[in-house]
C-alpha cells in the first residue's frame, strides 16, 4: 500500500506542475504588469518601476540575464536620458556614451564612459544617462524569474494582497473555506447517496414505467439551467410560500434551500450515469448466481451490485467536486453565504485577479488533492487494484 | 426482381435515415431548425435593416447603425402581458425619419422598458448560437488534432497529449473560464475563449480513445503496407471513420456552451448592449417578485427547449452510432 500512495504521488507531480505553468501563464504572460491598475493612471515612471521591482514584474518569465526596467525618457534637448535614478547594482544601458555616478550623501560626481555594462557600487546612483536606449538591470543569476519566485511565493502560501478588500488572499481565503464547506459537502452527500439509490431502481426495473419515466425526467432536469433553478428555488421556496429563508448565513437552516437546489440540478446527470454504471453490474453473472441461491433482490442490489460499482461512482462523484464548487458560486452570491464562491463572483466583478488567481490555483490543487485521494479508495475499495501494483 | 432494388432493399438504412425515422428525433431536428432560422433572423434582419417589417413603415435598407427593434424603447408600453396589442403614437427618429402611429402586439409581453421580449428573445438566440458555434470551433478542431496525433502515435506525443488533458481538466472549469474571459476583455470574444479553450479536452479524450483503438486494425495496417504517409492515414483513413465522435461531441458540447454563456452573461462578463439570454434572465429576476413573470418563464423556457433538443438529440446519435454506449 505505502508503494501505491509513493507511485500514485510521484505520478500527481507532472499535473500539479502543469497547473502551475498554466496558471502562470494565464495570469502573468497574457494577463501583463498590474502596476498600472494598482497605482491608478496617473503613477509616475518612477513608482511603476519600484512597483514592479519590488513585485518581482520586471524580471524575465521563465529565465534570463536581465530585468528589463521602463526607465528611459524623452529629455528637454531632445534626446533621452534617465527617467529616475538607478540604485547600485549592474546595468547595461546600450546606447548611453557618459553615465554620471552620484554618491547617495554628499555630492560627490562621477562620470563613467564608453562602458556597455556600468556599475552602480553600493551607496551611489546613476543619476544620468544622455542618449540611452533602453535600461537593463544585470540579475544575479538566470533563474531569478517570475516563475520562481512564483513559485517561492506559493510555497511560502504568499498569494498576495487583495485591492479590493485591502487584505491578504489567504486569509480571505481561510475565511472562506467553512462556509463553502458546510455548502458543498451536504450538497456532496445528499446528491451521490439520492443519485445512486434512484439510479439503483432504475437499473432494477429496467425498461419498465419508472425507470423510463426517471430517465426521461432527469433529461429534463438536466437541461434547465443552473441560473433558472436558483431563481426558481428562491422565488417558489423563498417568496411564494416562504418556508425558507433567502439570505444570510446565520443557522444550518439557512443553508437548507441551497443544498435543496444544489441536490435537484445536479441529480439528472447523476442518475444517468448511475443508471448505466449499474446496468453494467448487473447483467454480470455473479448476480444470476446470487438469485439462483435465492437471496433477497434487496440485498444484491445493495450487498453485491452496488458494492462492485463503488469504482465507477466514486470516480463520477471525485470528477463532480470541482463542479460543485463552480456550482457554489452563483449559490452562495444568491443566498448571502459568505463561501469562496461569492469572493470569487465579488472578486471577478471587480477585476481583482490576485484573488481570482489564488482562488483558480486553490481549486486545482484541491482537485490534484482529490484525484489522489480517490485513487486511495481505489486501492481500500478494490483489492484488485491494489495488487496489481 | 431487378438487382438494384434488391441491393437497395438489402443495404441497411444509414444512421441519419435512421435518426429521421424516429419521430422525436425528427421533431428535434425541426426545432433545431426553427431556432436556427430565429438566429439567423436575429443576424441578418435584426442587424442590418431599417425598419420593423410592419406596413407603413420605411422599405429595408442596409443600416448596422440603426436603433435595433429588440432596443427600440416604449415608456408607453412598460410591462405589458403577452399578447397585447398597443398602438404607438407618432415618433420621429434620431435620424429625422417620421414614422406614423403603428399597432404592434406584444406576443411575448414587454419589459421594464417598453421592449418587445420576443424580439429580444429571438436575437438572444442569435448570440446564443455565436456562441455555440464559435467555441465548438476552437474546441473541437483542437481536441480533434490533439487526440488523433495522441492515439495514432502513441509513446511521447501522447503522453504529452494526456498531460496536457489532465492539467487543462484540473483547472476549476467555470471560475477559469471567467478568468480567460476577464484577462481577455468583457465581451464575447472572452467567452469564445474561455469556453473553447477549457471544454477542448472531452473532446480529445473521446477521439484519442478511439483512434486508439483504430491504430491496429487491418485497414490501417494495409495503408501503412502501401507507404502511405501518417498524415494521410490519420487523416484520409482513421479520420472518417471516428467522425461519429465528432458530431456527438458537438451535439453535447453546444448545449453546454450555451448554458455557460447563459451563466457568464448574467454575471455581467459578456455581451454588452444586446440581450443575451443571460442578460435577460438578469433583467427579468428582480420583477418576477412583482409579478411580471413572462418575462423569466418565456427566457427560461427558451434556453431549456434548445438544450433540451440537444441533450435528446445527442442521445440518439449516441444510440445510432455508438451502440456500445446505449445505456449511458
Amino acid at each position: 500500500m505505502t508503494r501505491y500512495i509513493l507511485r500514485r504521488l510521484l505520478e500527481m507531480l507532472p499535473t500539479t506542475f502543469g497547473v502551475l505553468v498554466l496558471s502562470f501563464i494565464l495570469f502573468y504572460v497574457v494577463g501583463g504588469s498590474p502596476a498600472q491598475t494598482m497605482l491608478g493612471q496617473h503613477a509616475t515612471q518612477q513608482a511603476i518601476a519600484a512597483f514592479d521591482e519590488a513585485n518581482g514584474y520586471d524580471l524575465p518569465l521563465f529565465f534570463g540575464r536581465w530585468a528589463k526596467v521602463d526607465g528611459v525618457q524623452r529629455a528637454s534637448d531632445g534626446g533621452t536620458d534617465l527617467a529616475f535614478a538607478l540604485h547600485a547594482g549592474t546595468y547595461a544601458l546600450p546606447g548611453a556614451a557618459v553615465v554620471e555616478l552620484r554618491q547617495v550623501e554628499g555630492s560627490t560626481l562621477r562620470r563613467v564612459t564608453g562602458q556597455q555594462e556600468v556599475e552602480v557600487p553600493e551607496g551611489w546612483q546613476a543619476v544620468s544617462a544622455k542618449g540611452v536606449e533602453a535600461v537593463r538591470r544585470k540579475l544575479r543569476h538566470p533563474f531569478e524569474s517570475q516563475f520562481v519566485l512564483y513559485l517561492r511565493s506559493l510555497a511560502r502560501l504568499d498569494l498576495g494582497m487583495s485591492i479590493e478588500t485591502k487584505q491578504p488572499v489567504a486569509h480571505v481565503l481561510a475565511q472562506g473555506l467553512l462556509p463553502t464547506l458546510s455548502l458543498s459537502v451536504p450538497i456532496l452527500l445528499f446528491g451521490a447517496a439520492s443519485g445512486v439509490l434512484l439510479g439503483l431502481l432504475c437499473a432494477a426495473k429496467q425498461g419498465g414505467v419508472w425507470d423510463r419515466g426517471v430517465l426521461g425526467f432527469s433529461t429534463l432536469l438536466m437541461s434547465i439551467n443552473y441560473v433558472v433553478w436558483i431563481l426558481l428555488g428562491q422565488f417558489l421556496l423563498g417568496f411564494r410560500w416562504p418556508l425558507f429563508p433567502l439570505w444570510g448565513y446565520e443557522s444550518a437552516y439557512y443553508l437548507v434551500l441551497p443544498v435543496i437546489i444544489g441536490v435537484v440540478s445536479s441529480l439528472g446527470s447523476d442518475v444517468r450515469f448511475y443508471r448505466a454504471v449499474m446496468l453494467d453490474e448487473i447483467y454480470k453473472p455473479y448476480v444470476r448466481t446470487a438469485l439462483a441461491k435465492g437471496i433477497s433482490r434487496r440485498r444484491i442490489l445493495f450487498g453485491h451490485v452496488l458494492r462492485n460499482s463503488l469504482i465507477p461512482v466514486v470516480t463520477y462523484i471525485s470528477l463532480s467536486i470541482p463542479y460543485l464548487f463552480t456550482g457554489s458560486l452563483l449559490l452562495e452570491s444568491f443566498f448571502g453565504i459568505p463561501g469562496l464562491g461569492s469572493v470569487s463572483i465579488n472578486a471577478i466583478n471587480s477585476a481583482d485577479l490576485s484573488v481570482v488567481r489564488a482562488v483558480v490555483i486553490f481549486g486545482a490543487l484541491i482537485y490534484q488533492l482529490v484525484n489522489l485521494l480517490t485513487d486511495l479508495a481505489y486501492g481500500w475499495l478494490d483489492p484488485r487494484v491494489r495488487l496489481a501494483v | 426482381m431487378k438487382p438494384a432494388a434488391e441491393s437497395v432493399a438489402l443495404r441497411a438504412p444509414s444512421p441519419w435515415q435512421r435518426l429521421w425515422s424516429n419521430a422525436v428525433s425528427r421533431l428535434c431536428l425541426l426545432a433545431i431548425l426553427l431556432y436556427t432560422l430565429a438566429a439567423l433572423w436575429g443576424e441578418g434582419v435584426y442587424r442590418y435593416y431599417r425598419g420593423t417589417l410592419l406596413p407603413g413603415c420605411p422599405a429595408l435598407t442596409w443600416a448596422p447603425e440603426r436603433q435595433a427593434p429588440y432596443n427600440e424603447l416604449h415608456m408607453e408600453s412598460r410591462y405589458v402581458p403577452p399578447l397585447t396589442r398597443v398602438t404607438w403614437p407618432e415618433s420621429t427618429l434620431p435620424d429625422g425619419t417620421r414614422l406614423p402611429p403603428r399597432t404592434h402586439r406584444y406576443w411575448l409581453g414587454s419589459d421594464n422598458l417598453g421592449r418587445d421580449v420576443l424580439q429580444r428573445l429571438i436575437q438572444g438566440a442569435r448570440i446564443a448560437f455565436h456562441v455555440g458555434i464559435m467555441t465548438s470551433l476552437i474546441a473541437i478542431p483542437l481536441g480533434v488534432l490533439l487526440g488523433c496525433l495522441g492515439g495514432y502515435f502513441g509513446g511521447k506525443i501522447d503522453s504529452a497529449v494526456v498531460w496536457l488533458c489532465a492539467t487543462v481538466s484540473a483547472m476549476p472549469g467555470l471560475l477559469f473560464i471567467l478568468a480567460i474571459a476577464l484577462i481577455a476583455g468583457k465581451g464575447l470574444f472572452g467567452i469564445y475563449l474561455g469556453i473553447g479553450l477549457t471544454t477542448w479536452v472531452s473532446v480529445c479524450r473521446n477521439l484519442r480513445a478511439e483512434v486508439l483503438k483504430h491504430r491496429s486494425r487491418a485497414y490501417v495496417q494495409a495503408a501503412r503496407v502501401l507507404g502511405y504517409s501518417h498524415a494521410r492515414i490519420l487523416f484520409r483513413h482513421i479520420l472518417p471513420n471516428v467522425m461519429h465522435i465528432v458530431l456527438i461531441s458537438f451535439s453535447i458540447r453546444f448545449p453546454a456552451s450555451v448554458a455557460t454563456e447563459v451563466f457568464i452573461s448574467f454575471l455581467g462578463i459578456g455581451v454588452q448592449g444586446e440581450p443575451s439570454w443571460g442578460i435577460m434572465i438578469n433583467n427579468a429576476r428582480v420583477r418576477l417578485w412583482q409579478g411580471i413573470w413572462w418575462e423569466l418563464t418565456f427566457v427560461s423556457l427558451a434556453i431549456f427547449l434548445l438544450v433540451f433538443i440537444f441533450n435528446r438529440l445527442a442521445d440518439d446519435l449516441r444510440d445510432l452510432f455508438d451502440p456500445a454506449l446505449r445505456n449511458r
